[in-house]
């Protein structure tokens, strides 16, 4: 705070800021009640009722331990070894990427989603390209869908199995994480053949996708597709009789449906609540109408449901990827919109009309009709949603995202409380963190 | 095109979708406003009536708080307009609801009696565009640190530089 420390605090928020160099033209910023107003109070104190105030005990887990997946902190209340609350901190990886998206050419923002939720990139950069296709009003070939739809799921499996590593290494099984890192390797590796990046490939485009994929990519994703559901079958073998991954997982972190739908769960958490709702299935888009796939639903409601929905979602994302593959249509990859999607490089350089789109885009951008729209699509999390709001300029005014990791965070309390220490590493594992996307 | 920011158009040609009836049923007067854009309904509540609306679109089958968030349109007035995306899982359909806030003493009621999971969303929205939410069980800044001043997702807070 600019002020001196002497100066009360209802005395600063009143007055004008002197540090704010930011007012508006010709206008004062009004005043605005900043959160000096409120009182700032520990986030958990522990509980005064009959007086025994040292019953219970505040334990900060967090942010920097190993099994919070990021840096998330959590401050609990336990009595002994049962936990009563649960608080999430969070905000440790804000980087405001909502603002900085304000900033940018729509096709600039691109690049950022990618950044947001660093295991499911491309399920980042579909969900904002969709958004602003829809704002644009753009109709894609079907190639493209298709091969949307193909590395959409080839970036589930490849969540899925840092997901399943890392939720076996919390609760001790070490070799599993080897095993599917494994895997996630030739994923990467496909990534980076189709993108040039082993992550952050920022390989879709608004009106398509970036360029063609290399000429002997679908032979190896073919590959990779092949040997998947054995090696899902391995996995499933080192986990599913497993005594201790049992006592670990089944009956823990319950979840009623009723409090999943209260409390904003959605994706695999969701279903494995009992309640059937895949937006894919429900609300398709980029032509997940065309695909066969079963959603896999549970109602035992606890970590084991959650681990055996996401097993089960695997081998459909396989099935997903095989039938984009077989039915991969032909035809071009991006919409024909010159004035939106940038010319390829030998027309660009050959005729002149493509060379003024190419200037035109790369300097100032398309600009995109007013309107607002909210695009949701089913990440390896759950509901992943852009809300767009364009005032008709080449810069979006307003880009927020909805990421499931925030929404299901606020759930861990219910599925902590009254549980064993131990039992919140493995529901925090259940609900699939990532805090890159809780943070933005 | 035009019809689909008319409300009186709109009303007249998506009456029968619940959320309108409902609102329009119990609590005419919270409904300003009307749209349907690019396949999505929105519907401009006012600001004293949103816990209202909301436990009506609730019971109308709108089952699931999405999302809640904010749009600044400085120096517009109604400068900020808090939105909400409201899914139904059995109407397959979602709602967006918005309400416009004036920037003297930007407050809403929360709406975390009818969806709790609106708790983090209006933290978020408190934290990043300093609207209130009356009714909000611990309402405090949720990405930026506890002592922060401003709120930086308005539009008259900079994008780079020093402030």
């Amino acid at each position: 705070m600019a002020t001196t420390p002497e100066t009360p605090v209802a005395e600063v928020t009143n007055a004008k800021s002197e540090s704010s160099t930011f007012a508006g033209p010709n206008e004062p910023t009004p005043v605005m009640p900043y959160a000096a107003n409120f009182a700032i109070a520990p986030l958990l104190e522990p509980r005064l009722e009959e007086g025994a105030r040292d019953r219970t005990m505040i334990l900060n887990m967090g942010p920097q331990h190993p099994s919070t997946h990021g840096v998330l902190r959590l401050v609990l209340e336990i009595d002994g070894e049962t936990v009563l609350r649960v608080v999430p901190d969070i905000g440790f990886l804000h980087t405001g990427i909502e603002k900085t998206c304000e900033a940018k050419f729509y096709q600039q923002v691109v690049p950022m989603t990618d950044r947001i939720d660093y295991l499911c990139p491309m399920t980042n950069n579909l969900c904002y390209c969709l958004a602003v296709e829809k704002l644009l009003q753009l109709e894609l070939p079907p190639r493209a869908q298709y091969l949307r739809v193909l590395l959409n799921e080839l970036t589930r499996l490849q969540s899925h199995l840092v997901w399943l590593g890392t939720h076996a290494m919390d609760i001790g099984a070490l070799t599993v994480f080897l095993y599917c890192f494994r895997e996630r390797e030739e994923l990467l590796k496909i990534f980076e053949h189709v993108s040039g990046q082993r992550m952050m490939g920022s390989y879709f485009r608004v009106g398509g996708v970036s360029m063609e994929p290399p000429v002997d990519f679908y032979e190896r994703v073919q590959n990779l597709l092949n040997i998947m559901p054995s090696k899902i079958d391995e996995y499933q073998n080192l986990l599913t009789g497993n005594p201790i991954w049992i006592s670990r997982t089944k009956g823990v972190g319950h979840l009623s449906a009723e409090d999943a739908i209260a409390l904003g769960v959605t994706g695999p958490p969701l279903r494995a609540s009992g309640v059937d709702w895949d937006l894919r299935r429900d609300m398709p888009y980029s032509g997940y109408e065309n695909f066969q796939f079963k959603v896999p639903i549970s109602n035992d409601c606890d970590v084991w449901a959650r681990y055996v929905i996401r097993m089960d979602e695997m081998r459909e994302s396989v099935k997903i990827c095989q039938q984009a593959l077989d039915g991969m249509p032909g035809g071009p990859l991006k919409a024909d919109a010159p004035k939106v999607v940038l010319p390829d490089r030998e027309v660009m350089k050959t005729q002149m009309e493509s060379l003024i789109y190419h200037f035109k885009i790369v300097t100032e951008g398309f600009a995109v009709p007013a309107g607002e729209v909210y695009q949701a699509i089913e990440s390896p999390r759950g509901e992943m949603a852009y809300y767009v709001v364009s005032d008709g300029t080449a810069k979006p005014y307003r880009v927020h995202m909805r990421n499931p990791s925030f929404a299901t965070l606020q759930a861990v309390d219910k599925m902590c409380a009254g549980r064993l220490l131990a039992d919140v590493v493995a529901v925090i594992g259940s609900i699939d963190i990532v805090l890159g996307e809780i943070d933005r | 095109m035009q019809d689909a920011y008319d409300k009186a158009a709109v009303l007249a040609k998506y009456g029968a979708n619940p959320a309108i009836q409902a609102i329009q049923a119990a609590q005419p007067d919270a409904l300003l406003d009307a749209k349907f854009d690019r396949g999505e309904l929105t519907l401009k509540i006012a600001r004293e009536h949103i816990r209202a609306a909301a436990t009506l679109v609730q019971k109308a089958g709108y089952n699931f708080l999405e999302d809640v968030t904010c749009v600044d349109y400085y120096p517009l007035e109604p400068r900020f307009q808090v939105i909400y995306h409201i899914l139904s899982h059995r109407l397959k359909a979602r709602v967006r609801l918005a309400v416009p806030v004036e920037s003297i003493d930007p407050e809403v009621d929360s709406i975390t009696p009818v969806w709790p999971s609106a708790d983090f969303y209006e933290r978020e929205v408190f934290d990043l565009f300093g609207i209130r939410f009356g009714g909000h069980p611990n309402l405090r800044r949720i990405m930026m640190p506890d002592e922060w001043e401003g709120h930086p997702l308005r539009k008259d807070y900079p994008v780079e530089g020093y402030r």
